[in-house]
């Protein structure tokens, strides 16, 4: 908590200025809005947390949400696939995109900027390829499943707000990751090889695994993100769907505190750094700023939150030393 | 305590830096105090003192990287009219005439030599660098330190050795007048530490004054002229070489006196545990290596540097791959450093900042990161235990100071080393391997680490180390083995060994079996 009481303080003074400023943020259709996207982009950030922590990058996310929220359509629509065959399918190719991506980094030892920027080229090809560059979409049907993100509860009192149920499986695996980094041996040894891969491997660490699963995770999620994506959507293009979704997950995390250079892992800021990325992105529209700004005031605000937040862990690390050196 | 007064010195001495009353402080805790002395041309000087002492605060200061916050600094000019002067940066102290050689090597890996050794003062006219004139004079300076290669060679592919020189080729560029030179020794093999030696004694021929930091007592009693104990950021000592001996140095250092490990029993009957046949590692070609570690036994690896005692080490830990095989207690060891951890083989490696330490983490999970998974329930971190077992590894380590949650990066290099090896030892290795146990470690915290891998021997656990320091060598192993080229050429039982034996087998002289191998070629 109070690691990530810089991104909070970020978060809830946007949220106010918005309000303030804007028309229409705390309305129940925005917030409802908000939270949906955020739960969805949540689940592509933390992936790339995990990436991240383990002192890796992953820039294919966009292009495996592309894909398989491309496929998940193609093979339920075009080929008559049912769903229960069709969903295990689907993840299972993410995990092995990752699995792919982790083995080439370990044990060819190749970059993990070029190996996954070659996949971004390499899964959005492929989708375009597959479908013919034609968009793809359920045609109203698959309601059942679609649920799944379309899913909304309600909540008394609280007008016509009701809780997207993309809210769950977040949850779920924010608390399942949370636990792990900090409860569990395989946690401790990510957070480890991410600070320095080579004294973890001394000290017992079985470091290619751990990154190689790193990489599987990050895809797994990419890969159910994309799913997810496409039931709240409906359709989408090959071309444009996902596009710049790995830098919007990689800056999140960051925002949240995963220090890019590896070893430090912050869930709730995760979770609190895509929502400020997505309150923001709205505050552009309902501050009439002009959507042609979006970017550049995304970029404004990252460097700002970066900065003061190395400068905040700088002064606090001092403070620390110091104080641990006059009580011992 | 004998002062050095000036009538003892030799006539063609004289002072050029004079530090009075000089002290600093960090967040209002003082790290250094009341220092006052003078460094003279035609001078070495030796500052010893345990890590922590101040030594490092002091060249600092002198070397213009931190500025000091009490005292004075003052220099002498050519004509010996003296000013004071403030150093407030590296830049101030060169134009005083200081150069340091610092300790962690600092070469731009990717220049050539000339490029290392005139870096930010290259020769240029209208910004065009004057390449033939800076390997001109790159040559002379080379020349001056003794080094016989060409100016355009890539400092990558120079030996630490050589670096070494580079530095202090460097240094002489600036046309220093006080040469600082901090633990030049600490990587260097005993036949190069001579020859750094012999040059040192060169340049104080030629007048220049030599400020020398060392943990090698041997090296300050061979080289220097006057010696300064630190101790706890105090001046506890000024001696004249002829006035002081190394008893007296050590107790001066560490206020009390070091007591002699008590000697072991000889564990000739004991089990084989480690047992290596024909190994070569992947790494270098090498040739092969056989050896064994008995239950209890202190295995020392001596040897020059690039002897391949690392690769040895490595290979036994799984780190490289290698061929041959290593069988501990009878079962074939296999797979990579993980799994070997596992099986009871653990490594301290060399350097500890890049292979050891998470310098950004707190001692705690420094200590608890190889036990955590010996004592993990369900895939769970067994976290009250974890604890208990931090402040059992602090204490026994005797870790200063004994605060869990502080980063090791504000440790000193001593209390780095033992928060190193604590994380080994918490796992009880059945074999512990250790490259170089006690590099850039002072005396006292040597005795302490030395103790601890004692008592590890004394309950049946094997350790097999290797150091360059025929010293430590001798004062820990049972059993010595003398490696050269990546061979064992050698072996001596730790009482009948002495140093001139080893170094004769390890330089690759008087070695039976190497002039064999010349005489059949």
């Amino acid at each position: 908590m109070k690691k990530s009481l810089g991104i909070i303080t970020l978060f809830l003074a946007i949220c106010i200025f918005t309000s303030i400023y804007g028309e229409g943020f705390l309305s129940g259709y925005n917030l409802m809005n908000l939270t949906q996207r955020t739960a969805l982009f949540s689940i592509l950030a933390l992936g790339a947390g995990v990436v991240i922590v383990a002192g890796g990058i992953d820039l294919s996310i966009g292009s495996v949400v592309c894909l398989t929220g491309i496929m998940t359509p193609w093979l339920l629509v075009e080929h008559g696939w049912s769903p229960w065959s069709v969903i295990p399918l689907v993840l299972t190719m993410s995990a092995a995109i990752g699995l792919f991506h982790g083995l080439l980094i370990t044990r060819l030892r190749l970059q993990p900027f070029l190996v996954t920027l070659c996949g971004l080229l390499l899964y959005r090809g492929i989708a375009r390829w597959m479908t013919g560059d034609q968009s793809q979409g359920f045609q109203g049907g698959f309601e059942d499943v679609r649920s799944i993100a379309l899913g909304r509860f309600e909540i008394p009192f609280l007008g016509d707000y009701r809780l997207p149920a993309t809210v769950i499986p977040v949850l779920v695996i924010a608390l399942l990751m949370g636990f792990c980094f900090s409860r569990t041996v395989w946690g401790r040894w990510l957070l480890a090889t991410g600070r320095n891969e080579s004294a973890a491997r001394y000290s017992g660490v079985p470091t290619a695994w751990l990154t190689t699963g790193a990489y599987v995770v990050c895809s797994l999620l990419a890969g159910f993100g994309g799913m997810l994506f496409i039931f709240d959507t409906g359709s989408a293009q090959p071309s444009d769907f996902g596009n710049f979704y790995e830098l919007y997950a990689i800056a999140a995390a960051v925002l949240g505190g995963c220090s890019l250079r590896g070893g430090e892992a912050n869930v709730l800021g995760i979770l609190v750094g895509t929502a400020t990325l997505l309150v923001l992105r709205t505050a552009i529209i309902l501050l009439g700023l002009g959507s042609q700004l979006e970017f550049a005031v995304i970029g404004g605000v990252l460097l700002l939150g970066i900065a003061t937040d190395e400068l905040v862990r700088r002064y606090s690390a001092r403070r620390a030393d110091r104080v641990s050196r006059v009580s011992h | 305590m004998p002062a050095a007064s000036p009538d003892a010195l030799a006539a063609n001495t004289r002072a050029v830096l004079r530090v009075r009353d000089v002290g600093h402080r960090y967040d209002g805790v003082a790290a250094l105090a009341g220092i006052t002395l003078e460094v003279r041309s035609g001078e070495v000087l030796a500052i010893v003192g345990e890590n922590g002492a101040g030594k490092s605060t002091l060249l600092k200061i002198l070397s213009g990287v931190l500025e000091h916050s009490e005292g004075e600094l003052e220099t002498a000019d050519a004509s010996g009219a003296w000013s004071a002067c403030r150093m407030q940066s590296v830049r101030d102290a060169a134009r005083a005439g200081i150069a340091l050689v610092h300790q962690e090597l600092n070469l731009s890996e990717n220049l050539d030599v000339a490029g290392c050794i005139f870096l930010g003062r290259e020769p240029s006219r209208f910004g065009m660098l004057q390449l033939a004139a800076m390997h001109r004079e790159a040559k002379h300076w080379l020349a001056c330190v003794g080094l016989a290669i060409d100016p355009s060679t890539l400092c990558e592919s120079l030996s630490i050795a050589q670096r070494q020189l580079i530095e202090i080729a460097k240094a002489l560029s600036t046309e220093a007048r006080v040469l600082i030179l901090d633990e030049p020794t600490s990587s260097l093999s005993a036949h190069e530490t001579a020859r750094l030696l012999a040059l040192l004694r060169t340049l104080r021929a030629n007048g220049v004054a030599i400020l020398f930091v060392s943990h090698h007592l041997d090296e300050v009693l061979a080289l220097a002229d006057r010696v300064v104990v630190l101790r706890d950021g105090k001046q506890t000592g000024e001696l004249l070489r002829s006035a002081c001996d190394r008893a007296k140095l050590e107790q001066l250092m560490v206020g009390r006196e070091i007591v002699a490990a008590p000697p072991r029993p000889q564990r000739t009957d004991a089990a084989v545990r480690l047992r290596v046949r024909d190994l070569v590692s992947a790494h270098a070609k090498r040739q092969p290596v056989s050896l064994e570690v008995r239950a209890g036994e202190i295995v020392g690896l001596a040897g020059l540097v690039g002897a391949g005692r690392t690769e040895v080490l490595e290979a036994i830990a799984g780190i490289t791959e290698s061929r041959g095989y290593a069988m501990l207690d009878g079962k074939l060891l296999r797979g990579g450093a993980a799994h070997r951890v596992r099986s009871g083989v653990a490594l301290v490696p060399e350097d500890r900042a890049r292979n050891g330490l998470f310098l950004e983490n707190s001692l705690a999970m420094n200590l608890s990161l190889a036990w955590i998974d010996q004592h993990r329930a369900a895939g769970l971190v067994r976290t009250s235990g974890e604890c208990a077992l931090v402040d059992r590894m602090i204490s026994r380590m005797q870790v200063r100071p004994a605060a869990p949650h502080r980063r090791v990066r504000t440790l000193s290099g001593g209390n780095q080393q033992k928060s190193v090896i604590g994380r080994f030892l918490a796992i009880s290795p059945k074999l512990l391997l250790l490259d170089e146990p006690t590099r850039g470690v002072d005396v006292g915290a040597r005795a302490e680490i030395h103790a601890q891998i004692r008592q590890l021997a004394d309950t049946g656990s094997a350790v097999l180390f290797a150091s360059s320091e025929l010293e430590e060598v001798l004062l820990l192993a049972d059993r010595i083995l003398v490696m050269h080229e990546g061979r064992i050429v050698g072996e001596f039982a730790a009482r009948a060994a002495t140093e001139i034996a080893i170094m004769q087998l390890a330089t690759g002289g008087g070695c039976e079996a190497a002039s064999m191998e010349r005489a059949s070629l």
